[in-house]
């Protein structure tokens, strides 16, 4: 039989504002272990909630860029159970009335297809402490600086079929969140994390099948393989004539495998009710204007821009605008060039990002700014360098030796467009191949590009390409 | 000294007759003297109040002048005070030292009031008899047989017997009210979000509200002009300036609507009680007030309907006591489970514990909509009627307690009997409004109070009235015997 | 309505309450009791009426994104039940 996936994810973004969203305390990432939980996040007799401002606002910019709606009042309630790193005994989330509901993200396919995904709803909530299990004397300690922190939980609708159309629509949300400046987007330190709802079908049938709930996936790479793993463990079970139970499983990526979490399934009964200590929180047609006029341009208008304007592929204009930075930069080259938009993409899309790849750097950490790639390109386009000692020049620049001038007049590395000069190198090289010059006087057309090499390697590779081709065949030719 | 008003103390104090610290040692003294035979007092902290005391003084002798400057108060033991433990009356917090202060302890310090110690209550709140406190039962001080009311039973019965002057409450469901009733006393719930809840352990959130607890309602006029005002850490704190309480208390009662509910004076209340307050609403007549009688038809739903949103709310606010962070922890707990369920199982008394279940059970799944969702719809429905009665009357006028003050055991095993003592002062909270009690005579040989009920923020005119009618009465200065 | 014992037992769980074995049925009668007293609610039409949650009818107030809470964990932890090197501890929590 042939199978169908369905997928929906649910996808908690920590917000990146400076404090807590229900308390003053500070956000920062690393502190000392409840250094930062102040009597509010401690959950201390008494203590009431307040709601940050910055937290509705990074919510509702992320509803507007989704073409969401952004709800004129939303409704905070408890979700009550009992966990160590859950000081108030539940957790202030929104249930019935979300800020954010019913949007759309739109995701490339590989086959360079789009995709429409449904965002069912955004929903403002605190984030948990955490739980050390090192060994304490056989107990867990547990850290509550976390707790409070702002999380935004999106929700999309069960529309994607593969671990591949997920992944995708992570990084689509990863780079919109980054793009929205409303989270860091860290995976590591667990400031964007995923849960997955597997579940398969038979192609063809309409209702969906049982699905299980992959908890804390933190990578995109553990997305992709936990689904698949999901994915063959349940047509396992039904082609077996088993049931796939509706159960929380993790992802445990040491073993490549998912696993029940029976112990969390028990007594799965939340109590949700508004919570007293919070009102409803209303915005109105003002506070919405206000945040769209801080919206960025989205990635998908900003790579339909980048086609048109510099004439990319679609690809390449999707590589470039993947993240707001990488797109930034890539503009303040062109920019600063003031051309040839095709010859920057490849350099940032090439040697930049194989250096930082290399070096699991991100854009903002390049030794090479786009100032310093932009004054390199120039010397390419003004024929000062060829595009291959470029490459030498950019390492230089990697490597803190200055900018390209610099490079370039410090190694002596300035292309020669002598004409003489590269005509005297030419008549050299003829004259010690008198068999080649033979060869390709008698029509082996491809010696030219051993003479090429040849004079370029005694010219130090610094011969003008395009002159020396020219003379070359010129002067073989008698 | 101890037979003074708030106000009568300031002027002492200002005119040098006494010092605070004088006045302070004074209340102590009797603290020290009476209350084995009241049990009024959890914590005294005699040390600390000296020090404010000696404050005080040197404030007032560099000319400094305020209502309550050097003034000692009975705080009750709800209020997180920052150094001092704060037990809530029950055996999870025993060991609670607070790390911080509530925001009404704050505005009390601020305005050089004097704390005396923390006054007994019922274990979180929860009851109206002062019988579920880890600390054991307060007896009121006009027969030390029967019960002082509660939650607030603590204080009422410190000031009754001249303990304090004056004390802080609070009142979920008629814990200010019931209690000032029993005792004889003078207390006010104001508007919800007029006092702000930061610090006030919390019960049932959409429901609790501090206020005084005093003689006379100049006094009461006077601690809710230091306790109430805006808070920004309280989000249901209304932003909203207070009114100058002392300033309506002499206005006339010439025309003033009052409304009697006809539901208050029906099945259920004792008719010696009755007969009080009918004398009381004669002598208001007297003052020029009309009244009016009006109706309150879903008076009989508000003690059910509360007695779903209280636990409900109470369920989710106690989880917090869970042994891990602050409180109670059991002895040497096997797992994760045992740590909770023996830590919560040891920590809260009978009472506690069963509104948690009950409240619990009540949004539990299957049953939210049934009772929880159809509770907050009741409220709504309880809510209306105030708000179409007020379109009629200016205030309105009955009972505080069905009855006066049973005696110690009585109704302790019968919840049901218990919760409904609080059949007249529920409905207050539900809807959100201020609400007064204050002395009306005696029936008994026990005190009689008469509920005063206001519009939204109409907790001058509450005073007013109390006010007028104290002018014309004396219930409120008699004293019980024995604390001489 | 009566609730019976493994009702309340299931709540208590639930609630993460320990109650004795000996306690329960007294547990249950009285909550029976006091669920029996609550049901007149049901009698009452509530169609279109809207619940209310909160006594005010106000919207929650937006506070600044501005941290100015301290470092107080000694004194929180000054008086906790049990804490190492800045941790609460608490029994191994098996995932």
């Amino acid at each position: 039989m042939e199978w169908e996936t369905v997928i929906g994810l649910e996808i908690h973004a920590q917000l990146a504002t400076k404090s807590k969203i229900f308390s003053a305390a500070a956000t920062a990432y690393g502190a000392e272990p409840n250094t930062q939980a102040c009597a509010v996040d401690l959950g201390m007799p008494g203590v009431l909630p307040v709601l940050n401002k910055e937290a509705v606002r990074m919510a509702a910019k992320f509803g507007l860029a989704t073409s969401s709606t952004v709800a004129e009042r939303s409704v905070f309630a408890r979700k009550n159970y009992f966990y160590p790193d859950l000081p108030k005994g539940y957790q202030i989330s929104q249930y019935e009335l979300p800020i954010v509901q019913h949007g759309i993200l739109d995701i490339e396919l590989e086959d360079g297809t789009t995709k429409r995904i449904g965002v069912t709803r955004a929903h403002l909530e605190e984030d948990a402490g955490k739980s050390l299990h090192e060994d304490f004397h056989g107990q867990t300690g547990v850290d509550l600086n976390r707790a409070g922190t702002p999380l935004l939980e999106i929700v999309s609708e069960p529309d994607m079929r593969s671990a591949k159309e997920a992944v995708a629509y992570m990084k689509k949300i990863h780079s919109l969140v980054r793009y929205l400046e409303i989270c860091d987007g860290n995976m590591q330190e667990g400031s964007f994390r995923c849960d997955a709802n597997v579940s398969v079908r038979p192609k063809g049938q309409k209702e969906f099948g049982t699905r299980a709930e992959i908890k804390n996936i933190n990578s995109f790479r553990y997305v992709e393989k936990a689904i698949n793993y999901e994915v063959e463990r349940q047509i396992e079970i039904i082609e077996n004539g088993g049931k796939i139970v509706q159960e929380t499983r993790l992802y445990d990526a040491n073993k490549d495998e998912t696993r029940s979490m029976r112990a969390k399934e028990e007594a799965n009964d939340y109590r949700y009710f508004p919570d007293p200590d919070l009102l409803p929180v209303e915005l109105d047609a003002e506070f919405i204007e206000q945040v769209r006029a801080t919206l960025p341009e989205l990635p998908d208008a900003k790579k339909l821009r980048f086609v048109e304007q510099y004439g990319l592929s679609a690809y390449d204009a999707a590589v470039l605008t993947a993240s707001r930075e990488l797109a930034d930069y890539y503009e303040s080259v062109v920019t600063s060039v003031g051309s040839e938009p095709k010859l920057c993409a490849n350099w940032v899309m090439g040697d930049v990002s194989g250096f930082l790849n290399k070096e699991n750097k991100e854009i903002g950490e390049s030794p090479v700014s786009a100032e310093l790639l932009a004054g390199m390109i120039k010397r390419i386009v003004d024929n000062t360098i060829s595009g291959k000692i470029a490459k030498d020049v950019f390492e230089a620049m990697w490597n803190g030796e200055g900018d390209a001038d610099a490079v370039i007049d410090k190694k002596g590395l300035k292309q020669i467009t002598d004409t003489g000069a590269i005509e005297t190198a030419i008549n050299d090289i003829m004259a010690k191949n008198p068999k080649q010059v033979e060869g390709y006087r008698a029509g082996q057309d491809k010696l030219l590009g051993f003479f090429v090499g040849q004079v370029m390697k005694a010219m130090g590779g610094k011969a003008n390409p395009a002159q020396l081709n020219e003379l070359l065949k010129k002067m073989l030719a008698g | 000294m101890h037979n003074k008003t708030l106000a009568e103390l300031a002027a002492g104090l200002k005119a040098k007759t006494f010092s605070s610290e004088e006045l302070t040692r004074h209340f102590l003294g009797r603290i020290e003297r009476f209350d084995p035979k009241l049990n009024s007092f959890v914590t005294t902290t005699a040390e600390g109040a000296l020090a404010q005391a000696r404050a005080a003084d040197a404030s007032i002798a560099g000319g400094e002048v305020g209502p309550l400057l050097g003034i000692p108060y009975a705080h009750k033991d709800i209020f997180c005070t920052d150094g001092v433990r704060t037990s809530c009356g029950s055996k999870m917090l025993d060991n609670f030292i607070a790390p911080y202060n509530a925001t009404v302890t704050s505005k009390l310090l601020a305005a050089g009031a004097v704390m005396l110690g923390k006054t007994n209550m019922d274990e979180f709140a929860m009851g109206s008899s002062n019988e579920t406190s880890f600390y054991g039962p307060v007896k009121n001080p006009w027969n030390l047989d029967v019960v002082p009311g509660g939650s607030s039973g603590g204080s009422a019965a410190a000031v009754a017997a001249r303990l304090a002057p004056a004390a802080t409450g609070t009142d979920t469901g008629g814990s200010i009210r019931q209690p000032a009733a029993l005792c004889n006393l003078t207390g006010i719930k104001p508007t919800y979000g007029r006092v702000s809840r930061y610090g006030m352990i919390a019960f049932a959130s959409s429901l609790d509200q501090a206020g005084p607890m005093t003689r006379t309602a100049e006094d009461a006029a006077i601690m809710l002009g230091a306790m109430a005002g805006f808070d920004a850490r309280d989000s249901t704190s209304i932003d909203r300036p207070v009114d100058d309480y002392r300033a309506a208390l002499g206005n006339s009662l010439k025309g003033l609507k009052v409304g009697l509910p006809k539901e208050y004076f029906g099945e259920g209340l004792d008719p010696a009680v009755g007969a009080v307050v009918q004398t009381a609403i004669d002598e208001l007549k007297k003052l020029g007030a009309e009244p009016v009688e009006i109706t309150l038809p879903n008076t009989g739903l508000a003690v059910p309907t509360y007695y779903v949103v209280a636990p409900a709310e109470c369920s989710s606010n106690l989880s917090r006591f869970d042994g891990v962070r602050f409180g109670y922890r059991c002895e040497n707990p096997k797992d994760l489970e045992d740590l909770y369920k023996r830590s919560r199982g040891e920590g809260f008394g009978p009472e506690v514990k069963r509104r948690i279940m009950i409240g619990t059970y009540a949004l539990s799944a299957g049953y939210y909509d049934a009772y929880y969702l159809k509770a907050q719809q009741v409220r709504h429905l309880i809510a209306d009627d105030f708000k179409q009665a007020f379109e009629k009357v200016d205030v309105i006028l009955g009972p505080t307690s069905p009855t006066v003050a049973f005696k110690i055991g009585e109704k302790f095993n019968d919840p049901v009997t218990m919760y409904l003592s609080d059949i007249y002062t529920i409905a207050v909270n539900l809807a959100g409004l201020p609400g007064m009690s204050i002395p009306a005579g005696f029936a008994h040989d026990l005190p009689v109070g008469l509920q005063l009920i206001g519009n939204y923020f109409d907790e001058a005119r509450l005073l007013n009235v109390a006010h007028q009618y104290q002018q014309v009465s004396d219930w409120h200065q008699r004293s019980p015997a024995g604390f001489e | 309505m009566a609730l019976d014992s493994s009702t309340v037992e299931k709540i208590a769980h639930l609630a993460r309450l320990g109650i004795d074995a000996k306690d329960v049925p007294e547990y249950a009668r009285n909550l029976s009791d006091i669920f029996a007293f609550v049901e007149q609610l049901n009698a009452v039409d509530c169609s279109g009426v809207v619940p209310m949650a909160h006594p005010m009818e106000a919207s929650q107030r937006l506070r600044e994104d501005v941290v100015t809470e301290q470092n107080l964990r000694d004194k929180f932890q000054a008086h906790a039940p049990k804490v190492e090197v800045g941790l609460y501890l608490v029994p191994k929590v098996i995932e």
